[in-house]
C-alpha cells in the first residue's frame, strides 16, 4: 500500500518554492476545474425540462410563489433578477409588492424576514453572497433561530428562507468565495441546506419553503451556469435532514456537499481508475440537521471515511462528522477519519487554487486511508 | 463667459435628472486674478509633500467661484471664492488625469482577463479624491470602500503598485493578496469590501487619533447605498456623542450597484443623515468646490469640534464594476450629460481659460501621464506572482511552524 502514495512526494524542502510556484500553480488549477456530474431525476418523477441551477431556482420559486399567495420575494436588486438572475421574470409575474429590492442593509433584510414570517407570510430572503450574511449573524443566531424556543411555542419564524450563493468562483478573492455553513450549523433551531446541482436545487428548495423552521439555503454560484440537469416540472421535492448516496462502493465513504461534492466524484473516479478501489459517494444535502444514519451505515459497510469542504479545516463541519461517526462506528473503522478542507486561511485572491480542496489532495486522502488500513 | 453658456444646458439636464438638487454649475469662471504671499508659501508647502509632485512651478494665483455648498447645522459654510496657484492646479489636473487614464487602461487589462475578479472603477468621480486630498494633511487617516483606485493614488501609492496588485502581483501594493478592492498604505486603512464595514473603523481610527492626542482626522468614506446600513448610525452616533475627529464623506454617485439612490433611501439629504452632525453638501464634480469645502471643514475640525458629515455629488460613468455594463438602469443619455460636464476636463478648461496654463503645456502633461500608465502596465504584467507562502502569511503576527499539522512551504506535486 505504501506505493500508492509514492506518486505524490513532498519536494518543497528540496527545491525554492520561486522555481516551483509555475508547475505547482498549473496543477493545482487544473485540478480544481470543475467536472460537474449529472444527476437524474427519478423516473417516476413526471414531466421534465432541461435547466441550470439559475432557470432552477427561479423556476422553483415561481411554482412555490404561485402556491402560496403570503410569499414575498426581497433583498438587493431582486426586482431585476439579482446579480445573479435568480429571481428574473418573479417581479413581471407576481408584482412589486411581492417581489421588491431593499436597501443595502443585511441585518435589515434579515431580521425583516423574522417578522414577515412571525407576522404569518412566507418569506424568501436573498443575500447577495453569503459573504455579506454577517452584518445579519446576529438576528439569524439570536432571533431567528430562537424565538419558538423563547416564546415557548408561542411564536417562531418557520417562513423563512434565506438563500445566499456561496463557494468559490476561480477569482473572488477574501469576499466573494467563503463557504459559511459551519457558523450556522453551530446553532440550534435553523436548518441549513446545499444543493450540488439544479435537480437537487428544486427538490431542497421546495422542502425549504414548505418546512416550518428558518431555513437558510446556500447555493454552489460556481454552478449557477456551468451546468444542467433535467428537472421535474412538478411539484417534486427532496425530504430536508436526507443524504443521498449518489455512488455505491465498498471501500470508502465520502462525504461532502454542493459543488465539492463534484470534486469527491473525480477522486473516487481517478480512485476507481487508477486504484480499482470503490468509494461510495455520499451528498449530505442537509448540513444542519444531518442524516447521520446514512453515513453510519456507509462507515460501517466501507470502514474508511473521508469528508471535504472548501471551508477552512479548523471548525469546520467535517469536524462534526468526524467525531460523531467515530463514536458510532469506532469498532468498523479501518483507518483514521480524513478532513480535505480549506486551509486555516482567509479565501486567497490569486492562489485560490493553491486554497481548494482539489481533486489531487482528496485522491490522496483515499489513498492514505486505504494505506493505512 | 463663452464656458458658462456651454456648459448651462448639460447642468440643467442633469439636475432634472437627479431628484436630489444637483448643485451642479457651470465651469468655475475667472474672477480675479492677483497674488497674495502667503498664500501662495502656503500652496508652496503643501504641494511639496504631495506624493506624486511632478514639479510643477507657478506661484501665480487665481480666483474662481463655486457653486454655493448646502449647509445642515451650520449656519455658515466655506467660501464660495476660491484662490488656487498654477503649481496646485497643474499637479491637481495631472493627479485627476491619471486616476482617469489609469481606470480607464484597467477597463482594457480587465478584459483581456490581465486583471480578474472584481475591479470598480472611480472614472467619473476622481474631484471627489483629489479635492478631498489636496485639503487635508498626509499624516490625517483616509478609509474607505472598495471603489479603491483613486483614493489609493492619492493617498501616495504609485500606479505602479496599483496595476500590479490589480493583476494580482508580488509587486503590488499589497503583495498581490487583496485586488481590486484591498489597497493600503500608510495612513490609508483601504480598501473595503464588505459595504458599510471601513464606517465604524474610521470613527474608532478618529478616537485613536484624539486620545493620543494627535492633531489628526479621519475621513471616513463610503457610499450612497452603504449610507442604509445600520452601522453607520451606529458609528455617527458614537462620532457625535465622543466628538470624535471623524469627517464622514459620502460619495454619492446616485447608485449603489443597479439600484437608484431613490429606490433606496427615504432621506435623499444625506448630508443631513448624521441628526446631531453638521452636514455640508457639495458639488463633487467639482474640486475647487471639494477643496475649499475640505479645506474648511477641516480646520473645523481640527479647532475640537467634532465630526462633520460632507456629501459629494457624483457620479461614475461605468458600470458598478467591470462585470456590469451599467446601462440596464440608467440611460445612455444620463450618462452623456455628465460626462459633457466631466471633472476633469472641467479642470482643464478652467485652467486655460484663466490661462493659468496653455493648451500645449497641458497636452505635454497628458503625454506624461499616458508614460506613466503604460510604463505601469509593462511593469506590472512583467512581475512574478506571488510567492505560495503568502497563502498563510499575514494570518496571525507571527508564523507559527506547523498549521494543522501542516508546514509552512510544504506543497505536493504530481511527480
Ligand atoms: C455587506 C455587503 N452587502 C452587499 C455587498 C455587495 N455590494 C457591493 S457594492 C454594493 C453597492 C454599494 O453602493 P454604494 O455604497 O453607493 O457605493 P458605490 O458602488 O456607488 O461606490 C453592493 C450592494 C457588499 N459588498 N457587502
Ligand atoms: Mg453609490
Amino acid at each position: 500500500m505504501q506505493r500508492l502514495t509514492s506518486s505524490l512526494k513532498y519536494v518543497s524542502k528540496f527545491y525554492k518554492l520561486d522555481q516551483l510556484r509555475p508547475l505547482i500553480i498549473q496543477i493545482c488549477s487544473a485540478s480544481t476545474d470543475l467536472n460537474f456530474h449529472k444527476s437524474v431525476p427519478p423516473k417516476d418523477a413526471g414531466e421534465t425540462k432541461e435547466m441550470n441551477l439559475v432557470q432552477s431556482l427561479s423556476h422553483t420559486m415561481d411554482i412555490a410563489m404561485e402556491r402560496d399567495p403570503s410569499m414575498i420575494v426581497f433583498g438587493e436588486d431582486v426586482a431585476f433578477g439579482g446579480v445573479f438572475r435568480c429571481t428574473l421574470g418573479l417581479r413581471d409575474k407576481y408584482g412589486k409588492d411581492r417581489v421588491f429590492n431593499t436597501p443595502l442593509s443585511e441585518q435589515g433584510i434579515i431580521a425583516f424576514g423574522i417578522g414577515v414570517a412571525a407576522g404569518g407570510s412566507t418569506a424568501m430572503a436573498e443575500i447577495q453572497f453569503a459573504d455579506y450574511i454577517f452584518p445579519g449573524f446576529d438576528q439569524i443566531v439570536n432571533e431567528a433561530s430562537k424565538f419558538r424556543y423563547r416564546s415557548g411555542g408561542q411564536f417562531d419564524c418557520g417562513k423563512l428562507v434565506v438563500r445566499a450563493p456561496y463557494g468559490a468562483v476561480g477569482h473572488g478573492a477574501h469576499y466573494h468565495s467563503q463557504s459559511p455553513e459551519a457558523y450556522f450549523a453551530h446553532t440550534a433551531g435553523l436548518k441549513v441546506v446545499i444543493p450540488r446541482g439544479p435537480l437537487q436545487a428544486k427538490g431542497l428548495l421546495l422542502s425549504s419553503f414548505a418546512d416550518d423552521n428558518p431555513v437558510f439555503f446556500f447555493e454552489p454560484k460556481r454552478l449557477y451556469r456551468a451546468a444542467t440537469d433535467m428537472i421535474p416540472i412538478g411539484d417534486w421535492r427532496i425530504p430536508l435532514g436526507e443524504a443521498e448516496v449518489v455512488r455505491q462502493g465498498r471501500d470508502v465513504t465520502l462525504v461532502a456537499w454542493g459543488r465539492q461534492l463534484h470534486t469527491m466524484l473525480d477522486a473516487a473516479d481517478m480512485a476507481r481508475d487508477q486504484l480499482d478501489v470503490e468509494c461510495e459517494v455520499i451528498d449530505l444535502q442537509t448540513i444542519l440537521p444531518w442524516d447521520t444514519e446514512t453515513i453510519f451505515k456507509s462507515v460501517r459497510s466501507t470502514g474508511r471515511l473521508i469528508i471535504s469542504h472548501e471551508a477552512p479545516l479548523t471548525g469546520g463541519f467535517a469536524g462534526e462528522i468526524a467525531s460523531t461517526v467515530q463514536e458510532a462506528c469506532f469498532l468498523s473503522l479501518e483507518a483514521p477519519i480524513q478532513r480535505v478542507c480549506g486551509w486555516d486561511t482567509p479565501f486567497p485572491h490569486i492562489q485560490e487554487p493553491v486554497y481548494m480542496p482539489d481533486r489531487l489532495r482528496c485522491f490522496e486522502a483515499i489513498k492514505k486511508v486505504i494505506a493505512d488500513s | 463667459m463663452s464656458v458658462l453658456t456651454r456648459f448651462l444646458p448639460a447642468a440643467n439636464t442633469l439636475l432634472r435628472l437627479c431628484t436630489m438638487s444637483f448643485t451642479r454649475r457651470p465651469t468655475p469662471f475667472l474672477r480675479k486674478r492677483f497674488h497674495t504671499s502667503s498664500l501662495v508659501t502656503q500652496a508652496k508647502a503643501s504641494i511639496q509633500e504631495h506624493p506624486h509632485y511632478s514639479g510643477y512651478t507657478g506661484d501665480e494665483t487665481v480666483s474662481f467661484t463655486t457653486p454655493r455648498y448646502d449647509l445642515y447645522r451650520f449656519e455658515e459654510g466655506p467660501s464660495t471664492d476660491v484662490v488656487i496657484s498654477r503649481a496646485e492646479f497643474l499637479q491637481i489636473y495631472d493627479d485627476m488625469l491619471t486616476i482617469r487614464t489609469m481606470e480607464e487602461r484597467c477597463a482594457m487589462l480587465y478584459m483581456d482577463r490581465k486583471i480578474r475578479g472584481f475591479c470598480h472603477l472611480y472614472s467619473g468621480q476622481e474631484a471627489g479624491c483629489v479635492g478631498l486630498e489636496s485639503s487635508i494633511r498626509r499624516d490625517d487617516s483616509v478609509i474607505t470602500a472598495y471603489r479603491a483606485h483613486g483614493w489609493s493614488y492619492t493617498r501616495g501609492i504609485s500606479v505602479k503598485g496599483i496595476i500590479a496588485e490589480l493583476c494580482g502581483r508580488a509587486t503590488g501594493c499589497t503583495k498581490g493578496k487583496g485586488g481590486s478592492m484591498h489597497m493600503y498604505a500608510k495612513n490609508f486603512y483601504g480598501g473595503n469590501g464588505i459595504v458599510g464595514a471601513q464606517i465604524p473603523i474610521g470613527a474608532g481610527i478618529a478616537f485613536a487619533h484624539m486620545y493620543n492626542k494627535e492633531d489628526r482626522i479621519c475621513v471616513t468614506l463610503y457610499g450612497d447605498g452603504a449610507a442604509n446600513q445600520g452601522q453607520l448610525f451606529e458609528a455617527m452616533n458614537m462620532a457625535s456623542l465622543w466628538n470624535l475627529p471623524c469627517l464622514f464623506v459620502c460619495e454619492n454617485n446616485k447608485y449603489g450597484m443597479g439600484t437608484s439612490v431613490e429606490r433606496a433611501s427615504a432621506n435623499l439629504d444625506f448630508y443631513t443623515r448624521g441628526d446631531t452632525i453638521p452636514g455640508i453638501r457639495v458639488d463633487g464634480l467639482d474640486v475647487l468646490a471639494v477643496r475649499e469645502a475640505t479645506k474648511w471643514i477641516a480646520e473645523y475640525m481640527r479647532a475640537g469640534n467634532g465630526p462633520v458629515l460632507m456629501e459629494l455629488n457624483t457620479y461614475r460613468y461605468r458600470g458598478h464594476s467591470m462585470t456590469d455594463p451599467g446601462t440596464t438602469y440608467r440611460s445612455k443619455e444620463e450618462i452623456q450629460k455628465v460626462r459633457e460636464i466631466d471633472c476633469v476636463r472641467m479642470v482643464k478648461e478652467s485652467i486655460i481659460n484663466s490661462n493659468l496654463a496653455t493648451e500645449s503645456e497641458l497636452k505635454q502633461i497628458d503625454k506624461k501621464v499616458k508614460k506613466v500608465i503604460q510604463e505601469a502596465v509593462e511593469f506590472s504584467l512583467a512581475s512574478p506572482e506571488p510567492n505560495l507562502n503568502e497563502v498563510y502569511t499575514h494570518v496571525y503576527s507571527t508564523l507559527p511552524y506547523t498549521v494543522r499539522g501542516r508546514e509552512p512551504g510544504e506543497e505536493y506535486v504530481v511527480s
